[in-house]
């Protein structure tokens, strides 16, 4: 099967990709960075975190690079003064609808969020906080989650369902009240379906979900080849 | 002409970041040939004084008393700085904010003692329903993260300052 190629230039640069790309795809590929807290390579994308957005000419919307489809002759901005307050104020929003505290975090100085906080030079916060009070479930005998430290991107829910195949994380509650969940709002140590594969822990890109027993800033987790890997094996396979 | 005046104040914080600005080293000499340091926990002085040009402020706003010091400094300062994370975000401090008062309180004083539990009303300020930035109460001209931010951040700042330069705080970040 052919797939049509389509050009098109994103920041003024000339790039190339085939149908069905995402703009983000085609931008990785050429090395082109754009920011993103739920896109993650090896499992499909939800244009939830809004970090990617861009400016496509001719479109009064911006777009999530992420989920939107590349065309023929598409002049894309992935960067400009513009996209970067709104990548700013995105993540200004994120940090405040949980409570986060970086100096304490397991995560610390392996966070993504926190990380991006640093490129977009955020150094302090103008909203009001939502400081809500929220739980932890270390009722896992290897894991924990801290939902003070969530933001929602279902990297977990994600990976658990296309990858892993057991669908042990989902979402429960709307709004403000929206929590990621195990087996229908069970203990995630009572659940009968995670096969403490230990997947989700390793895509969180934040300190949300961390393994046990380990300290303050203890190690990175962002080491994850296995995932587009997978993903194109279910694909040859057609699952 | 007289030395600009540098002062620093410890609000809710654990000094941290005063250990950090120590951590200059000989950079300290540099810094106050150039400047004078009219107040501070460095400092033997009990009244913040009048016409401070620098304030690093260390700490979140969790008192009565740090809210009295944090007006009395931003009417008294040209610059004021938000110093480190508690300034910045109330980083640890902040963390109380979802449990409130009454029930910190009670598990600090009540649950956890056997002998004449009571809670402190006398000699010590009471506390802030929660524990705010220095931004939520005064304006703040320069936001400083990091836990602590690194002595060389600091330096740059206090040069930049001094030097009549608008400070670029590149590199600091929130945690360490």
């Amino acid at each position: 099967m052919t797939k049509t190629v389509y050009t098109l230039t994103i920041d003024g640069r000339d790039v190339a990709g085939t149908q069905g790309q995402t703009i983000m795809d085609v931008a990785e590929e050429n090395g082109i960075d754009i920011p993103g807290l739920c896109h993650l390579p090896g499992i499909h994308d939800r244009g939830a975190c809004r970090l990617c957005v861009v400016e496509i000419a001719g479109s009064p919307k911006l777009a999530a690079a992420c989920v939107t489809q590349i065309a023929e002759g598409m002049a894309v901005t992935a960067h400009s003064e513009t996209l970067q307050e709104y990548r700013r104020a995105a993540t200004e929003m994120i940090f405040l609808e949980r409570n986060h505290v970086c100096s304490v975090c397991v995560a610390n100085n392996h966070c993504e969020l926190q990380g991006l906080a640093d490129d977009l030079q955020l150094t302090h916060f103008e909203l009001p906080r939502i400081m809500p009070k929220v739980d932890i479930d270390a009722s896992h005998k290897l894991f924990a989650i801290d939902h003070n430290r969530c933001i929602l991107c279902l990297r977990c829910v994600r990976v658990c369902d296309e990858i892993e195949g057991a669908h042990t994380w989902d979402v429960m509650h709307r709004g403000l009240e929206t929590r990621v969940q195990t087996d229908m709002g069970i203990p995630w140590g009572e659940s009968p379906t995670c096969t403490s594969c230990g997947k989700c822990v390793q895509v969180c890109p934040t300190g949300a979900l961390f393994e046990k027993g380990r300290p303050v800033a203890s190690g990175s987790k962002t080491r994850r080849p296995f995932l587009p890997w997978l993903r194109v094996r279910q694909e040859e396979r057609g699952l | 002409m007289s030395k600009p005046r540098v002062a620093t104040v410890w609000l809710d914080g654990c000094s941290g970041c005063h250990m950090s600005l120590i951590d200059m080293d000989e950079r300290l000499l540099d810094i106050f040939e150039r400047a004078d340091l009219v107040y501070g926990p460095l400092v033997d002085i009990k009244e913040f004084p009048e016409d401070v040009d620098v304030c690093l402020v260390e700490g979140a706003v969790s008192s009565e008393e740090d809210l009295h010091r944090i007006r009395q400094v931003r009417e008294r300062t040209k610059v004021l700085v938000a110093f480190g994370d508690c300034a910045v975000t109330s980083n640890v401090p902040g963390m109380r904010n979802p449990i409130g008062v009454a029930p910190l309180m009670d598990r600090a004083y009540r649950e956890n003692v056997t002998l004449n539990p009571q809670v402190p009303t006398q000699w010590v300020p009471a506390l802030l329903p929660t524990s705010e930035p220095i931004n939520r109460v005064v304006p703040v001209d320069i936001f400083l993260p990091g836990c602590p931010p690194h002595a060389d951040l600091i330096y740059t700042l206090l040069d930049d300052l001094l030097s009549g330069r608008t400070p670029a705080v590149a590199g600091a970040r929130f945690g360490r």
